[in-house]
């Protein structure tokens, strides 16, 4: 089991600790998940997300490699921007979902991008990226660089007022998506503008032997330190995918409210998933009674039939509404359309909603 | 751990008063909300229901997880805790109080000197 740079921090903090994807991670403090929602929603949350992985595709074909093999087009990103992608296999489902981020112009010698994946994927994303830059003989170099970074977020309305006025360069005028080398406080450190809750926020890239004093100057400008169990609610609130739930090897993209991820470019395994019909579709669900429609509980029709399964559910902390993502045959997708999902053998009546299920 | 020495318990968590008039009340012990983290919706039984010892009688569902509550002795069940509908968090905040699940009138009252005493619920639930 692997500990962050951050998990005597956590202790220190009394929080609560679990195994997640090989890691030891806080799913939660003493505040509670639902406070920690509130603080970010209302105030500035931390997080502490190292347990991430970083990969670096480097090399004059490391842009036109990953256009290949993802399926967002990084060919659009500039110097210093971020994107949201999917990591498809050939089967017409996905591998991981990931976020790029350029550091060096792209088709020079020295175009360069970061890739932050899953912590349970960081293994086979690194495997399958290196398989396929071989077998196109793309000039790129595909490193696993996970133990060169901690990752913390910092995310919230206040996040940006908190975060300012520790970190050298001007953050007022970063984007979002865009991302600045600077210092906090003296220490080297990557700031991103952007997050997994729905609100403003950032995440920054520091070296493993900084975090602890990152983590301790950003608690003391009065961000609330969260965990997973809060990462997990606010994410679903903001009706964001999580890899293992949403998504997993036989996802077909194409059938969810993720499909504008998919560029009309080529692309490995875009063939595949595009012949593949939606039998399914995921959507959004938002039960009208009582209970959390949790992962594996099945999805009825009008008639008791069973239609679908839930992905992931939670009941917001904010609206005190029950929320679910579910896969559910299509036809039945329509936006309003009612259904019911089987809780503890009991239909409790449930209604087809776009996400996001908030707005900042 | 909070085990108040008045109540008696079930390795289930569940926390149970003396029988007085034939009635006791049930909820869940100050260790088991805090294992199950802050609570989201209870269900709870409906009053007349008859319940034999261990048959579950209730469920409290925290984000994590939901748990099923047992009835910790036969009996039937006379008033449930309405208010815990609307604010289930009394559970967590007042467990051995404004937390309580359900009231039952049990069909031997003596069988609650049988339940685990505070010392001997607490080394249960600490060997988890």
């Amino acid at each position: 089991m692997q500990r962050t740079p951050l998990y005597d921090e956590h202790v220190a903090l009394g929080a609560r600790m679990v195994d997640f994807a090989g890691w030891q991670m806080p799913i939660q403090y003493p505040t509670g998940i639902p406070q920690e929602h509130l603080a970010v929603r209302q105030d500035a949350g931390l997080f502490d997300v190292s347990h991430m992985g970083q990969l670096r595709v480097r090399g004059p074909q490391a842009t036109g490699f990953l256009s290949w093999a993802t399926l967002n087009d990084p060919a659009k990103l500039r110097v210093g921007q971020g994107q949201y992608t999917l990591l498809p296999n050939d089967r017409g489902g996905l591998i991981d979902d990931l976020y790029l981020y350029r550091d060096g112009p792209r088709d020079t010698d020295e175009d360069d991008l970061l890739v932050v994946a899953n912590a349970a994927n960081v293994a086979a994303v690194t495997a399958h990226l290196q398989d396929l830059r071989r077998a196109g003989g793309f000039d790129a170099t595909v490193r696993d660089e996970s133990s060169s970074w901690a990752l913390l977020a910092l995310q919230g309305p206040a996040a940006a007022v908190r975060l300012d006025r520790l970190v050298a360069a001007d953050l007022t005028g970063l984007r979002k998506n865009r991302t600045v080398d600077t210092s906090l406080s003296g220490l080297p450190v990557r700031v991103a503008r952007t997050g997994y809750t729905g609100e403003d926020g950032f995440e920054v890239f520091c070296r493993p032997v900084d975090a602890p004093a990152v983590w301790g100057l950003l608690v003391e400008a009065g961000a609330t330190p969260c965990g997973l169990g809060a990462r997990d609610t606010l994410r679903l609130e903001a009706g964001f995918p999580l890899f293992g739930h949403e998504f997993d090897r036989d996802s077909n993209p194409l059938c969810t409210p993720f499909a504008w991820v998919v560029k009309d470019k080529p692309a490995y395994g875009l063939e595949a998933m595009r012949a593949r019909p939606c039998d399914r579709r995921l959507v959004g669900l938002v039960l009208e009674g009582r209970g959390i429609a949790r992962g594996g509980y099945h999805v009825l029709d009008g008639d008791g039939r069973r239609v679908g399964r839930v992905t992931s559910g939670t009941v917001s902390p904010l609206t005190r509404r029950s929320l679910a993502f579910a896969w559910v045959d299509a036809g039945l997708t329509a936006d309003g359309t009612s259904l019911a999902v089987e809780i503890r053998g009991q239909p409790v009546p449930a209604t087809v909603t776009p996400p996001p299920f908030y707005s900042a | 751990m909070n085990t108040p020495d008045h109540l008696r318990y079930t390795p289930s968590h569940e926390w149970v008063t003396e029988p007085a008039d034939g009635v006791v009340t049930v909820g869940i012990s100050d260790f088991a909300q805090d294992q199950l983290g802050d609570v989201v919706f209870v269900e709870l039984p409906e009053v007349g229901r008859k319940l034999a010892a261990g048959q579950a009688a209730a469920v409290v569902e925290s984000v994590k997880t939901a748990s099923d509550i047992y009835a910790p002795l036969a009996g039937e069940v006379v008033e449930v805790n309405q208010a815990l509908l609307d604010a289930p968090e009394a559970i967590n905040a007042d467990a051995y109080g404004d937390g309580w699940l359900f009231r039952l009138r049990v069909d031997d009252g003596s069988a609650w000197a049988d339940l685990l005493d505070a010392q001997g619920y607490a080394a249960v639930a600490e060997e988890g």
